[in-house]
C-alpha cells in the first residue's frame, strides 16, 4: 500500500467517526470535552457555529453521529446528541457577545430565501455577518418550517424552538411571513441577486387502496394531521387508531394520537421491524408509550360500513432478500388480517412539490422531478438560484438541511463575489504536556452509556406539550462526556523517528499497531495482528522503515488513549489534535 | 496521566483452549523506560503462554534484581511470582521447584543478575538440570543502577559517556551449553515472532532451557559504540535457523519442503521444525553448537535462533529420583513415615 497521505485532511477527518458522519461536521469531541469541563457556553457556541440549532438538535436530531461513534464498536455510543442538549440547557442566558456582528451598512447584495425552515435560516445565519440584505419568505405565520409544524412539543418545547429561530431572524433578516411564493418567474424579475429555495418536501404521500375516499374525515395524511394538531385545529382522535408507515412521521403520529385520546394505537408497516425507517430510539419510545408495532402487513383496503370506518384489511408478507441484499415482500398466502379501527393516519412518505416553479422558466429537473444541482454549491441550472434542505434532494432531516444551508451560503457568496471556493485547510496541535501528561482526558472510561431520565409515563400521556425527556443533570453529563474517546486527537506517526522497538505494538490495548512487510491493501489487512475486517475504517500506513518493514495502524478501534505515544522512546508517535481552519462567516 | 491500560480489547481477539485472550495473560502496566526491550520480552511471554493455553495460575515467575528482574510484574498477573535477591533467583527457583514440580517455571534475569553477581548460581542451576525456562534480558549494562557495563558488554565497546570496556565479555549461550544446558537459544526483543516460537519450545522442553535475549536498554546503552544497540544487533545478527513450533495437538500435515529442514520432537510430543539459514551446524550436537558460537564470537557476529537442543534430556527430578508427587502435596504421614523406617535408613549406613 502507498504511504497514507497525511498532508491532506481526509485521513484525519475520517478517523473522527461522529464528526465525519455529521452532515454539518460538528466538532463533536471538542464540544464534549468542553462539557466535561463545565464550559457549557463555549460548548454551545462550538455547536452553534456549525449546526445553528444546538438546543433543537440536542433534542430531535436524527443523530447520524451516534451509530457511527467509534464506541459502538467497543460498547455503546456516546450520548452525543443529549450532551448537546446539556450545553444548551446549562449555557449562560446571554450569549450576545459570542454572536457575530451584523454590519449596519450592507454589502449591496440582496438575497431571497423561500421557506423559513432550517435550510433557509442557515443560509441567513451565514450570510448576515457578511452584510447581505436578506428577505425570508414563508407561507406560515412564523419561521421554523417543519420543525415548528411537524415535530410535536413533547419532543421539542416551543420556547427552545423560538429562541434559536429568533436568534437568526434577529440578525437583521427581513421577515415576510404568511406570504406564499407562487411564481419563480415573478421572483426572478425582482431585484434579487440570488434566490435560495428551501421549501422542504411538504407533500404527504397518499395511499390509494379501496375505501380511501369513503370516509375522509377519519382518514388523514399524517403530516397534514400533525400540522393541524400543532396549529390547534385538532385536539382529539378516536379510540382505535391505525398509523400506516414506519418512519419518523409515523412515530410522531402514534405518540401524538396516544395523547389525544387514542387508547388502542397500532403502527402497521409493510417491512420487518429492523427495516423500519424510524430510528431504533424512536421505536423504543413509541413502544414504551404503549403503541403496538405490527410488521409485515400490507394495507389492502379500508372497510367502511354505513359511512363509518370500522376496520382495515391487510395482507401478510415476508421480507425476502436477494443476493445483492435487495428486499422484496412476498405474500405468505395466509388469509387477510382485519384490524378494527375508527381513525387512520397515513404516514407513508413525503415528496417535494414545486407548483410555483414555471416549467418554462429554464430550471432543469431530473427524472425524479428534483432540480439538477451542483453537488458542492447547490446551484441550479439558473445560476443565481440555489436549493437546499428537503427541497434539494427529497426529505432528509434538520442537520442535512443545515449542512445544505452552509454549502449554499458558500456557493452564493462565491458566485456573487466571483471567486472560487477554497478549502481552508487544517493544523495538528500536539497535546503532549509531559511523559505521561496530555492536555486531553486520555484516561479510558469503561462505564456504559447513561440513560436520559424521562417524565413518568402517565403524566406524559396526559399532556400534549409536556417534554418527555428531562435531559442529563450536570453530574451525569460530566460522566457521560468522559466516555468520549477524543477521536479528534490523532495518533500521528513520523517514519524517520521510529527505531522499530515494538513498544507501541505491545502497549496498545486494542492491537491497532503492526510492523510488517508491505503488501497490497487486502492481503495487508488480512495479515495484521488482528485482521482489519472493517473496510470502512482506513489503515494508516508509513513509508518503508529502516528494516524495510512498514508500520500499519488499523484505525478501527483505536481508543486514542495515547499509550503508544507514551511508550515510544523517540516520540515517533504523538497525539495531535486536528483543528479545522474552515469558517462559516 | 496514564497509570492504567484500558481493559477494553479488540472485539475479535483470538481465544485459546481455555477461552482466554492474550490480554488475560498480561500483568500490571510496566514502569520501565518507554521503549525498553524488556517490555517486548514480556509481551512475547504473554503471547507464548496464551498460545500454549497455559493456565496462568500454573506458572511461577522467578526473578532476581534489575529492570529485567522487575519485568515479571508486567506479565501473567495471575501467576505465582518471587522477586528475590540480586543474582539468587536460581536458588530460590530450585527450592520452589523442589517443593512443587508441577508448576511451569519461568526465570527472568538480566545480564548483570546472571553474568556478574549471579554467575555462580547460574552455573549450578544448569548443572542441576532444573526444569525451567531461564531467560536473560541482555542489554550489556546494569540498567537499574544507571548503566554500568556488565560482564556481557562487548570488549572494546564504549559506554554512553565514551569509556572503553577493557574486559573480556562473557557469552551466556556458550556458557550455558558448556555447563550442560539442554536447550539453548538466542533471540532479540525486536523480533517477537521468533521469540515466541523459541519460548514455546523452551517451555515444552523438560530440563534446563535457556534463552539469551538481546534487549536494548534505550536509556543507557543504545548509542553508537555500544554492542547492544538496535543498530549494532541488526548489523551483526546472523540467523542460524528459522523455527516453527508445532504443538502436539495439531496434525503434523504441514508439508516439509526441503531437506535442510530438521524436526526435533520435544518431551511433550510437540515438535520444533528448524530451517537452516546461515549455518550448517547440527543443533543436536553440542560440539557443533559450541564451535559455531566460538567462531561467531571471533567474527563479531551474534548468532540467533535455536543453538542447541537435546531432545532426550533428563531433568533434576529424574536425576535425583524424587517422588513423582510434588512435595507440597505430600501429607505428614508420607513425609514422616515413622520410627521403623528411620531405623531402617540408619541401618543402611551401618
Ligand atoms: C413528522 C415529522 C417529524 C420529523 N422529525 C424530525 C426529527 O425529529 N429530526 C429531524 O432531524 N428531522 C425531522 N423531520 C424532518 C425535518 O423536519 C425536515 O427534514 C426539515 O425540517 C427540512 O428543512 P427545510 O428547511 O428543508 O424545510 P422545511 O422545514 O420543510 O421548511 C420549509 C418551509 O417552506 C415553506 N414553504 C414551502 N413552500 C412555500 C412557498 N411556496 N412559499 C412560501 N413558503 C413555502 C413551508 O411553509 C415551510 O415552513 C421530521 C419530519 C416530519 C414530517
Ligand atoms: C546484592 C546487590 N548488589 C547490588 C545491587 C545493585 N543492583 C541493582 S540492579 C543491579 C544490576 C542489574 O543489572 P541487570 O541484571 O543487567 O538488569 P537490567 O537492569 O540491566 O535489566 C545492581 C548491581 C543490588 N540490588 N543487590
Ligand atoms: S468516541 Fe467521541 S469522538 Fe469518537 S466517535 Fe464517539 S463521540 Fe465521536
Ligand atoms: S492511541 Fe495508540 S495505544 Fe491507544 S488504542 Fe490508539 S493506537 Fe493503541
Ligand atoms: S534503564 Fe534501560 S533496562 Fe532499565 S527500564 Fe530503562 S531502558 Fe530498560
Ligand atoms: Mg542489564
Amino acid at each position: 500500500m502507498d504511504k497514507t497521505d497525511t498532508l491532506h485532511a481526509k485521513h484525519f477527518e475520517k478517523v473522527v467517526d461522529c464528526q465525519y458522519a455529521c452532515p454539518a461536521h460538528t466538532p463533536v469531541p471538542e464540544y464534549i470535552r468542553l462539557i466535561a469541563e463545565g464550559r457549557y457556553t463555549e460548548a454551545y457556541m462550538v455547536n452553534w457555529y456549525s449546526n445553528v440549532f444546538p438546543g433543537i438538535l440536542g433534542r430531535v436530531c436524527d443523530r447520524p453521529c451516534e451509530p457511527a461513534c467509534r464506541r459502538t464498536r467497543i460498547d455503546e455510543p456516546v450520548a452525543i446528541c443529549r450532551l448537546k442538549r446539556v450545553a444548551a440547557d446549562q449555557r449562560d442566558e446571554d450569549i450576545s457577545e459570542w454572536i457575530p456582528d451584523v454590519p449596519a451598512v450592507k454589502n449591496g447584495r440582496k438575497i431571497a430565501l423561500i421557506g423559513a425552515g432550517p435550510a433557509s435560516l442557515t443560509v441567513a445565519r451565514d450570510l448576515a455577518p457578511k452584510g447581505y440584505i436578506l428577505d425570508i419568505y414563508d407561507r406560515e405565520k412564523a419561521a421554523g418550517g417543519f420543525i415548528r409544524t411537524q415535530i410535536p412539543a413533547f419532543r421539542l418545547p416551543e420556547s427552545v424552538l423560538n429562541e434559536e429561530v429568533n436568534r437568526v431572524l434577529d440578525m437583521d433578516v427581513n421577515q415576510i411571513f404568511s406570504h406564499e411564493i407562487t411564481s419563480l418567474k415573478g421572483l426572478l424579475e425582482k431585484d434579487y441577486d440570488a434566490i435560495f429555495v428551501g421549501t422542504g418536501a411538504p407533500l404527504g404521500r397518499d395511499l390509494n387502496v379501496p375505501g380511501r375516499y369513503d370516509c375522509e374525515d377519519k382518514i388523514h395524511i399524517g403530516i397534514d394531521w400533525l400540522a393541524n394538531v400543532s396549529f390547534g385545529h385538532f385536539d382529539s382522535i378516536a379510540k382505535n387508531v391505525i398509523v400506516l408507515g414506519g418512519g419518523n412521521t409515523a412515530m410522531d403520529c402514534c405518540r401524538t394520537a396516544k395523547r389525544l385520546g387514542g387508547t388502542d394505537v397500532k403502527v402497521v408497516v409493510r417491512s420487518s421491524f429492523d427495516d423500519m425507517k424510524a430510528s431504533p430510539w424512536e421505536k423504543e419510545d413509541a413502544i414504551h408509550e404503549g403503541v403496538d408495532l405490527l410488521c409485515h402487513h400490507v394495507p389492502k383496503r379500508f372497510i367502511v360500513e354505513d359511512g363509518r370506518l370500522v376496520a382495515m384489511a391487510f395482507e401478510l408478507v415476508n421480507s425476502v432478500y436477494n443476493e445483492a441484499g435487495r428486499r422484496t415482500l412476498e405474500s405468505t398466502g395466509e388469509p387477510e388480517v382485519i384490524i378494527p379501527c375508527d381513525e387512520v393516519l397515513i404516514a407513508v412518505g413525503q415528496d417535494t412539490a414545486f407548483p410555483w416553479i414555471e416549467r418554462d422558466v429554464g430550471l432543469e429537473f431530473n427524472q425524479w422531478g428534483q432540480p439538477t444541482l451542483n453537488e458542492e454549491t447547490l446551484q441550479s441550472s439558473i445560476p443565481n438560484v440555489f436549493f437546499g434542505g428537503d427541497a434539494a434532494f427529497g426529505p432528509k432531516n434538520i442537520i442535512t438541511a443545515v449542512a445544505h444551508g452552509h454549502q449554499a451560503a458558500k456557493g452564493i457568496d462565491a458566485f456573487l463575489s466571483k471567486v472560487s471556493i477554497e478549502k481552508q485547510g487544517f493544523k495538528l496541535v500536539s497535546q503532549k504536556m509531559g511523559v505521561h501528561d496530555w492536555s486531553y482526558p486520555n484516561f479510558i472510561d469503561e462505564t456504559m452509556r447513561h440513560a436520559v431520565p424521562i417524565v413518568d409515563l402517565q403524566t406524559a400521556l396526559r399532556n400534549l406539550s409536556m417534554e418527555v425527556e428531562l435531559g442529563f443533570d450536570e453530574r451525569t453529563a460530566a460522566q457521560e462526556a468522559l466516555r468520549c474517546l477524543n477521536c479528534d486527537v490523532h495518533t500521528v506517526f513520523e517514519d524517520d523517528k521510529c527505531i522499530e522497538c515494538n513498544s507501541c505494538v505491545d502497549i496498545c490495548p486494542m492491537d491497532c499497531i503492526n510492523f510488517l512487510p508491505n503488501k497490497d491493501e487486502l492481503p495487508l489487512r488480512a495479515s495484521l495482528r488482528v485482521p482489519a475486517m472493517n473496510a470502512r475504517q482506513d489503515l494508516l500506513v508509513s513509508g518503508h522503515l529502516k528494516t524495510g518493514m512498514v508500520m500499519v495502524k488499523d484505525e478501527d478501534v483505536c481508543l486514542h488513549c495515547g499509550l503508544c505515544a507514551e511508550r515510544c522512546p523517540t516520540n515517533a508517535w504523538d497525539m495531535q489534535k486536528f483543528v479545522s481552519l474552515e469558517t462559516y462567516f | 496521566m496514564s497509570y492504567k491500560k484500558s481493559h477494553f480489547q479488540h472485539p475479535s481477539l483470538k481465544r485459546n483452549e481455555l477461552g482466554l485472550t492474550y490480554r488475560d495473560y498480561e500483568g500490571s502496566l510496566s514502569t520501565l523506560c518507554a521503549g525498553c526491550g524488556h517490555d517486548a520480552i514480556s509481551a512475547a511471554v504473554v503471547q507464548a503462554c496464551h498460545e500454549l493455553s497455559l493456565p496462568p495460575h500454573r506458572v511461577a515467575k522467578m526473578s532476581g534484581i534489575g529492570c529485567s528482574s522487575k519485568a515479571p510484574t508486567y506479565f501473567l498477573g495471575q501467576a505465582h511470582g518471587f522477586n528475590s535477591v540480586h543474582g539468587r533467583m536460581p536458588s530460590v527457583a530450585t527450592g520452589a521447584n523442589m517443593a512443587n514440580r508441577d508448576l511451569v517455571y519461568i526465570g527472568m534475569s538480566g545480564d548483570g543478575d546472571t553474568s556478574n553477581i549471579g554467575f555462580g548460581q547460574f552455573a549450578h542451576v544448569i548443572r542441576r538440570q532444573m526444569n525451567m525456562m531461564y531467560i536473560v534480558a541482555n542489554n550489556g549494562v546494569y540498567g537499574l543502577t544507571k548503566g554500568q557495563s556488565s560482564a556481557t558488554a562487548k570488549m572494546g565497546s564504549t559506554s554512553k559517556k565514551g569509556a572503553v570496556n577493557p574486559l573480556a565479555d562473557i557469552d551466556l549461550a556458550t556458557i550455558a551449553i558448556d555447563m550442560g544446558a539442554t536447550f539453548v537459544a538466542r533471540g532479540f526483543s525486536g523480533d517477537t515472532a521468533q521469540l515466541v516460537t523459541l519460548m514455546k519450545a523452551a517451555m515444552a522442553h523438560r530440563g534446563f532451557a535457556f534463552i539469551d535475549i538481546v534487549s536494548p536498554c534505550v536509556t543507557f546503552n543504545n548509542h553508537k559504540g555500544s554492542g547492544y544497540s538496535f543498530d549494532y544487533f541488526r548489523e551483526h545478527a546472523e540467523l542460524v535457523n528459522m523455527s516453527d513450533f508445532i504443538p502436539i495437538r495439531e496434525d503434523i500435515l504441514v508439508e516439509v519442503p526441503e531437506n535442510e529442514v530438521r524436526e526435533v520432537i520435544l518431551h511433550d510430543g510437540s515438535m520444533i521444525r528448524l530451517k537452516h539459514v546461515a549455518h550448517e551446524h547440527d543443533e543436536t550436537n553440542r560440539l557443533d553448537a559450541l564451535s559455531a558460537l566460538h567462531k561467531a564470537h571471533h567474527d563479531d557476529t551474534v548468532l540467533t535462533g535455536l543453538l542447541y537442543v537435546d531432545p532426550n534430556a533428563e531433568d533434576m527430578h529424574d536425576v535425583l529420583g524424587t517422588a513423582a508427587r510434588p512435595l507440597n502435596d505430600l501429607t505428614e504421614k508420607e513425609l514422616c513415615p515413622g520410627m521403623s523406617i528411620l531405623d531402617s535408613i540408619n541401618n543402611g549406613f551401618r
